[in-house]
């Protein structure tokens, strides 16, 4: 191997971008808009990477990946051991590397970012994912079956992340799920040419093939509750994560007409339910000609292209804080822009116009401005008097963000906070013994690959009370 | 998969089948409800439980076939199918409380999902007065459950050809103007009946609950497109509900809303009627059974 020291100076100054079908030919299609390195590109990329002995990329990724590590063994063109070394942390890479805002997590404190462009590392990432799928390449088992039985509710990545940890430990692991597919939003929420469905049944699979049993079609605290599960069934560990799926309204005048949806009811009707292809499919689902989402983060992206994926003729963004507040991945904000989205950014609105028919007409609006940032560091919008204005829709979607599910807690004895989240201790443990919350439905909606990190350390957990031997 | 165990045909579109599902069936509660996808592409339609045996391991669910789900479901729902997935039950159990004389009020489909609730009201010691409404007497069904656990049943027909003619409305004058200490109404039918049934109760101050059976896709809370406006406030159908205070629904709005898909039913229904005559068509070119 070479041992030369890489510098700054000596490696390729450009970073491999990742290739794209073209915006006027990807917004007819679902097809995955990023295609994914080659292996060429992958390895040049990888050349990038300086090696740093106090990298900033790991402190800067949530889940502490060993990224100069996996990204070596790439420049070595060891690959195997490269997954090895990226599944120790992640049980999901070729989701993560598709879906992390990594412009604030390991790229933007990669060393190489200060001069150039950082490494690509979620391309890297994601390329490696692949390539595992595609060589079938899967997780083991670290330990013998112990027979120790382990419940998992939903099965988001907190609670794929927590059912691997566990199968791999050795126990037999369930994992209930309410809708009929397994993957939380990750299949329900995201669209295919952001997160093709077939990856995420693919890790499913994984854990299929590992053991794991998934039950679909089962909403737990309606049809078993928690302390069932723990009495009853013989579970001796239950981890929930069950994420942040109530939607988010406003309340302003007209939310009931026809025409209002939230963002998760227009992605499940399309994703899940494959609206996109009615009547061939069951599910139909409207979309206007002209249409506006309110919210500014990724699911209000996703909408938004969906929307023009469906054939809207206008798509709107409103958002009543600027693009720099935009708590959206850049990437998905770039390829909105490109798809022709109108961002009316600094747009607050009031009400939803009736068509007199009960259907949308319009939306009126007015505009905002940012004040000095408050003590938490956010800009607070206030209304500029006078500058009302009406939008012509006829479809307004919410992506507003979404609140604790309140059925878990309604069925049991589970201790909540104040908003309605479960609460834990730092080992994420809940009020009642051997049950273990994490991801969105403890923290509020976050990102994937926190959600991933909570089930994995809440595994961890579930081990000690087990005392098995961490690994 | 759960499989179809016995089906019963009411009249030529209403139909009930009794399904295996032990759990859901040990976890069932009157006024709950379960959404049932008949085969891998298709929606997701929610249905109330109509009943529920805990020792059978099965529960019964009345449909009628008016869409294109359902007239599928009307065709292929034979004893030994199997549904492909059957989630619940959904909801907020109906509460039986203490009330010592209540009315259930069922109308047309309407009818199979108050059994649950009269009879455990009866079970519970309720004087218990059961009012039905049908277009006609070829419609009615249940009679025999509905007299098991009232202490008055009365029939309303469009036409009179069974009991009194008149809607249930006039049945439930009928019935109050008799009985001046009613504690509670239960009324489960079509949006307007449920209306109209609440306005005869509010100038007397009647307790009515309705059960509410707005557009859903999950029934678990997540897509919000159940939501309904119960006194001035967003409610979801699907965890706050089914049951509400008729008093406090806004039923023009919820009507308003079950118009949205009217036309996608529309395409769906003659997409499937052309595809069954086809298939017949090609299942008779072939000799081959259809
Ligand atoms: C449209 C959209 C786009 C997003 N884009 C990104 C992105 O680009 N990057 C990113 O990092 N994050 C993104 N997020 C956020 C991210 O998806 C979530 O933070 C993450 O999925 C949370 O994971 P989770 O496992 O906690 O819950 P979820 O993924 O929400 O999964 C929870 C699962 O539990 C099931 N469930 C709920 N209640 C019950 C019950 N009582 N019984 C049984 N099952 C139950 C649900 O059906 C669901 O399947 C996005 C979110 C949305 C909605
Ligand atoms: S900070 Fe950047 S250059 Fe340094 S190890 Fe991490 S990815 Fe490589
Ligand atoms: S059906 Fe989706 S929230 Fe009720």
């Amino acid at each position: 191997m070479s041992t030369v020291k890489k510098t700054l100076r000596s490696i390729p100054q450009d970073r491999t971008p990742l290739p794209e079908v073209a915006p006027e030919i990807r917004v007819r299609s679902f097809r995955e808009v990023a295609e994914g390195y080659s292996r060429d590109q992958a390895l040049h990329e990888a050349n990038r990477c300086l090696g740093c002995s106090k990298p900033g990329c790991v402190t800067g990724c949530p889940v502490s990946i060993n990224i100069p590590g996996f990204i070596r063994r790439i420049q070595e063109k060891n690959f195997r051991e490269a997954y090895e070394i990226l599944t120790r942390s992640t049980t999901l890479p070729a989701v993560c590397g598709r879906v992390c805002r990594q412009e604030d997590q390991c790229e933007g404190s990669c060393t190489v970012g200060r001069k150039l462009a950082p490494v690509a590392i979620g391309n890297l990432e994601r390329w490696l994912g692949d390539l595992a799928i595609r060589e079938g390449w899967h997780l083991e088992r670290t330990g013998a079956r112990t027979g120790r039985q382990v419940a998992v509710i939903g099965s988001g990545p907190a609670g794929l992340a927590c059912a691997a940890d566990m199968v791999r430990a050795g126990c037999e692991v369930t994992v209930f799920e309410a809708l009929h597919e397994p993957g939380g939003v990750l299949k329900y929420g995201i669209p295919e040419f952001r997160l093709p469905n077939d990856v995420v049944d693919a890790e499913v699979e994984n854990l299929k093939r590992l053991g794991v049993r998934f039950e679909c079609d089962a909403l737990i605290g309606r049809l078993l509750t928690i302390e069932e599960l723990k009495k009853d069934m013989g579970f001796e560990a239950v981890f929930i994560g069950t994420g942040a799926g109530y939607p988010s309204f406003m309340g302003i005048p007209g939310e009931s007409l026809n025409g209002v949806l939230s963002a998760n009811e227009f992605l499940t009707r399309c994703n899940l339910m494959k609206a996109c292809n009615f009547p061939c499919t069951d599910t139909p689902v409207h979309t206007g000609r002209r249409v506006a989402v309110i919210g500014a983060g990724n699911t209000a992206m996703d909408a938004l292209r969906v929307a023009a994926r469906l054939g809207a003729e206008k798509t709107y963004c409103l958002y009543r804080r600027s693009r720099s507040e935009s708590p959206a991945r850049l990437e998905e904000l770039r390829h909105a822009e490109e798809e022709g989205v109108e961002f009316r950014w600094l747009t607050l609105p009031l009400e939803i116009l009736n068509d007199g028919q009960g259907s949308v007409r319009g939306l009126s609006c007015v505009r905002t401005e940012l004040g000095e940032p408050d003590a938490s560091g956010r800009r607070k919008a206030s209304t500029v008097p006078g500058t009302e204005h009406v939008i012509e829709v006829d479809m307004v979607i919410y992506a507003l963000g979404t609140n604790a599910n309140p059925i878990i807690g309604q069925t049991s004895s589970l201790k909540l906070d104040a908003r309605g989240y479960i609460a834990t201790n730092e080992r994420l443990e809940t009020s009642m013994p051997g049950v273990f919350a994490g991801g969105d439905i403890v923290t509020g909606a976050a990102t994937v690959i926190s959600a991933m990190g909570a089930g994995r350390r809440a595994a961890g957990a579930m081990k000690t009370l087990f005392g098995f031997r961490s690994n | 998969m759960h499989q179809i165990k016995k089906r019963e045909d009411f009249s030529d579109i209403t139909f009930s089948i009794e399904v295996e599902h032990p759990l859901l069936a040990k976890a069932a509660q009157p006024g709950q409800f379960v959404i049932v996808r008949t085969h891998q592409t298709g929606e997701r339609i929610p249905l109330t439980i109509a009943d529920y045996d805990r020792e059978k391991g099965t529960i019964t669910m009345v449909i009628q076939a008016v869409g294109k789900t359902t007239r599928e479901m009307q065709a292929m729902c034979r004893p030994g199918a199997h549904l492909a997935g059957i989630a619940g039950p959904l909801g907020m159990p109906s509460h039986i409380g203490q009330a010592r004389k209540v009315v259930c009020i069922g109308g047309g489909l309407g009818v199979a999902p108050t059994y649950p609730q009269l009879r455990a009201h009866k079970l519970n010691g309720a004087y218990v007065i059961g009012i039905v409404g049908f277009r006609s007497r070829n419609l009615v069904f249940w009679e025999d459950r509905f007299r098991a656990f009232t202490d008055e049943y009365l029939v309303c027909t469009d036409d009179g050809s069974a009991g009194i003619r008149g809607l249930v409305t006039d049945g439930l004058r009928e019935v109050i103007s008799r009985h001046p200490d009613i504690d509670e109404v239960i009324a489960i039918g079509p949006p307007v009946m449920m209306k109209f049934c609440s306005d005869v109760t509010r100038p007397f101050g009647i307790r009515t609950t309705v059960s509410l059976n707005p557009i859903m896709v999950d029934g678990t809370g997540m897509c919000g497109g159940c939501r309904v406006t119960v006194a001035g406030q967003m409610k979801l159908g699907c965890v706050d509900g089914p049951d509400f205070d008729g008093h406090q629904v806004d039923f023009d709005e919820l009507i308003n809303r079950l118009g949205r898909y009217k036309e996608d039913e529309r395409l769906a229904m003659e997409r499937w009627l052309r595809h069954r005559d086809h298939c017949r068509l090609v299942g008779q070119a072939t000799g081959g059974a259809s």
